[in-house]
């Protein structure tokens, strides 16, 4: 690890170049209120975040990311379109590898704008990229929308639609259901029994707590309406399952969902902004043909990003993680914004490995 | 300087954990009065008992302030990160046996699986406008589980006691908790996950594994294994 005085510098130097792009400096609470941090992310975020408290403001949280503040800071008061910079201490938890550290340097970069969204996403991954050149970095890019596009496009029940897009960012759980959807896991035998029951809630005992017998029975019904769907076609999941094996150079990769949105007319605007996004990348400068593009990119570890993703790793240091992360959230404005949204991208770099790395300067 | 082995300082299991020691011929008592926490131990030489609180055992071998320990897996497991590393399970003692399950009212019909109950979770979170709250002692354990299994939209409350009671006092919708025999879950109308299972538990004999030991330790511990047979 680099001393602190260098990684400070070098994430002033960083700073200098995104306000030199015309992104404006801001800065950020270290204490963040838990409360929006836990409803946002729920329970997973107490196992990655240090949580304090005092008597008069209650659960306060160690800034574990700069995204959140900013977005709040802009949808309070930014003027649009919006480029922020910023630079400090993020913290995490590490209870499972001593090795790793739980508090280190972030630099951001973060465009809040609502015309040309592939354009932003352009301009912010050419910034990264032409910044982290030197290092000679892999670029992984990846697209959360088209997946999201193609779960609202099955022919199935809009319940099923939700509780896929739900889990979204749990792989394991979407194939469960998924499995489950489209009839090749079998119905668990509880499962069965309740369905077939005259009176489910026969013999079910004193009702306690606080969700009441209407929660349940309206469960019970959802149920019986699910078990009454046809499953999602075979051919749905194939789709789905060609989707999620995308993984090639960019232009090879367009190719192919677009022959797959053949099949699947949902997933062709998402496709459509994956065809403008690299024209834009091309416009500046960016090799597309040599840029590699994952369909499943950033499923497990950027929950909330729903659009464009990326992130630059370092080939020959399977040890560090990335060294650069970013992406589109726009559902995340809109869930911070109450009832206001607005497009966003960015990202973060993380200057102790740069310099780790050898530095780019 | 003797070899520190830590014992539960009270109740059911510091009296098996004497029972067990006795077992292979080593007799640990407290000395003095009931009310002192300072005892003895008799049959081997070089040992030092330090009666503690089962609950801060698996600290106080992560320090390596005491050399081994008698605490219940769960609660290795739930205070000690990557606990391999910290401790070596020495020999289960075959008492203090419990699950660590998840369990939800028996009313629940709708209920069974970890599967059903995350589909709830989501259904109450619209419903109420906050997540479905499990009560806990054992926070790690079960975040580690409900994350693996993919369950969302819960929340964790902190119950360090009367934990079955939580949910007919409304401060939490379902709970994971240590059970042996589920009466106490049956008597509050609960009932436990088919695959809720998160951690059998029971009492087990443990080695601080940053326990600095002098030669005359080490002949000690090598001679206390063999006498209690767990080479």
């Amino acid at each position: 690890m680099p001393e602190r005085a260098a990684t400070l510098a070098e994430a002033a130097r960083l700073r200098g170049l995104f306000e030199a792009a015309g992104a404006q400096s801001v800065e950020t609470s270290v204490l963040q209120p838990a409360e929006v941090l836990l409803d946002l992310y729920g329970e997973d975020i107490r196992a990655r975040a240090y949580v304090t408290s005092d008597a008069l403001r209650g659960e306060q949280m160690l800034r574990p990311d700069f995204t959140v503040p900013v977005v709040q800071m802009h949808m309070e008061h930014g003027a649009e379109p919006a480029r922020y910079t910023y630079s400090g201490e993020v913290f995490r938890r590490q209870e499972e590898d001593a090795r790793r550290p739980n508090e280190y340097v972030q630099v951001g970069f973060e465009i809040f704008e609502r015309d040309a969204p592939e354009t932003a996403d352009a301009e912010v991954f050419s910034m990264f990229f032409n910044i982290l050149h030197p290092l000679r970095l892999r670029a992984a890019t990846g697209d959360i929308g088209i997946l999201m596009a193609a779960v609202d496009g099955l022919r199935t029940t809009d319940r099923r639609k939700a509780a896929l897009r739900r889990h979204i960012w749990r792989p394991r759980r979407f194939r469960a259901l998924i499995e489950r959807f489209s009839g090749r896991a079998p119905v668990p035998e509880t499962r069965a029994a309740l369905l077939s029951a005259r009176d489910p809630m026969a013999g079910a005992g004193p009702l306690i707590g606080l969700r009441g017998e209407d929660e349940i029975i309206s469960r019970i019904n959802a149920l019986r309406e699910d078990a009454q769907t046809d499953p999602i076609s075979e051919t749905e999941v194939d789709l789905l399952d060609a989707i999620l094996a995308v993984r090639e150079t960019s232009p090879n990769a367009l190719e192919r969902l677009r022959d797959i949105a053949v099949d699947m007319a949902a997933i062709q605007g998402a496709v459509d902004r994956l065809a403008r996004r690299l024209e834009a990348l091309d416009g500046r400068g960016i090799d597309i043909g040599a840029l590699d593009f994952e369909a499943s990119y950033g499923r497990t570890q950027m929950e909330y990003y729903d659009g464009f993703v990326f992130g630059f790793h370092a080939e020959n240091r399977p040890d560090l993680p990335p060294v650069a992360t970013g992406g589109r959230y726009d559902a995340l404005t809109r869930h911070l914004g109450q009832g206001r949204e607005i497009p966003a991208v960015g990202g973060v770099i993380r200057p102790g490995l740069v310099l780790d790395l050898g530095g780019v300067s | 300087m003797s070899l520190k082995l830590g014992v539960p300082s009270k109740g059911r299991l510091m009296d098996k954990t004497v029972e067990w020691f006795a077992r292979h011929g080593i007799e640990l008592g407290r000395s003095g009065s009931d009310r002192e926490y300072a005892g003895y131990v008799k049959g081997i030489d070089g040992v030092e008992l330090v009666l503690l609180s089962a609950g801060e055992i698996p600290r106080e071998l992560a320090t390596g302030r005491i050399h081994l320990g008698v605490t219940g897996t769960d609660l290795i497991r739930e205070k000690l990160g990557q606990w391999e590393q910290q401790v070596e399970e020495l020999a289960p003692l075959g008492f203090g046996q419990a699950d660590l399950v998840i369990a939800v009212p028996h009313a629940w019909v709708d209920v069974n699986t970890l599967d059903d109950l995350d589909a709830a979770a989501a259904a109450f979170r619209l419903r109420h406008g906050f997540r479905l709250r499990i009560a806990t002692k054992y926070h790690r354990l079960v975040r580690e589980f409900l994350r693996e299994a993919g369950v969302a939209d819960y929340q964790l409350v902190d119950s360090q006691g009367a934990t079955e009671g939580t949910i007919k006092n409304e401060t939490a919708e379902a709970i994971a908790d240590i059970t042996s025999t589920g009466d106490t879950l049956r008597a509050n109308h609960l009932k436990i996950l088919e695959d809720g299972l998160i951690l059998k538990s029971q009492a087990t004999l443990c080695r601080a594994r940053a326990a600095a030991l002098s030669d005359a330790e080490r002949a000690t511990l090598g001679e206390l294994r063999a006498r209690l047979g767990v080479d």
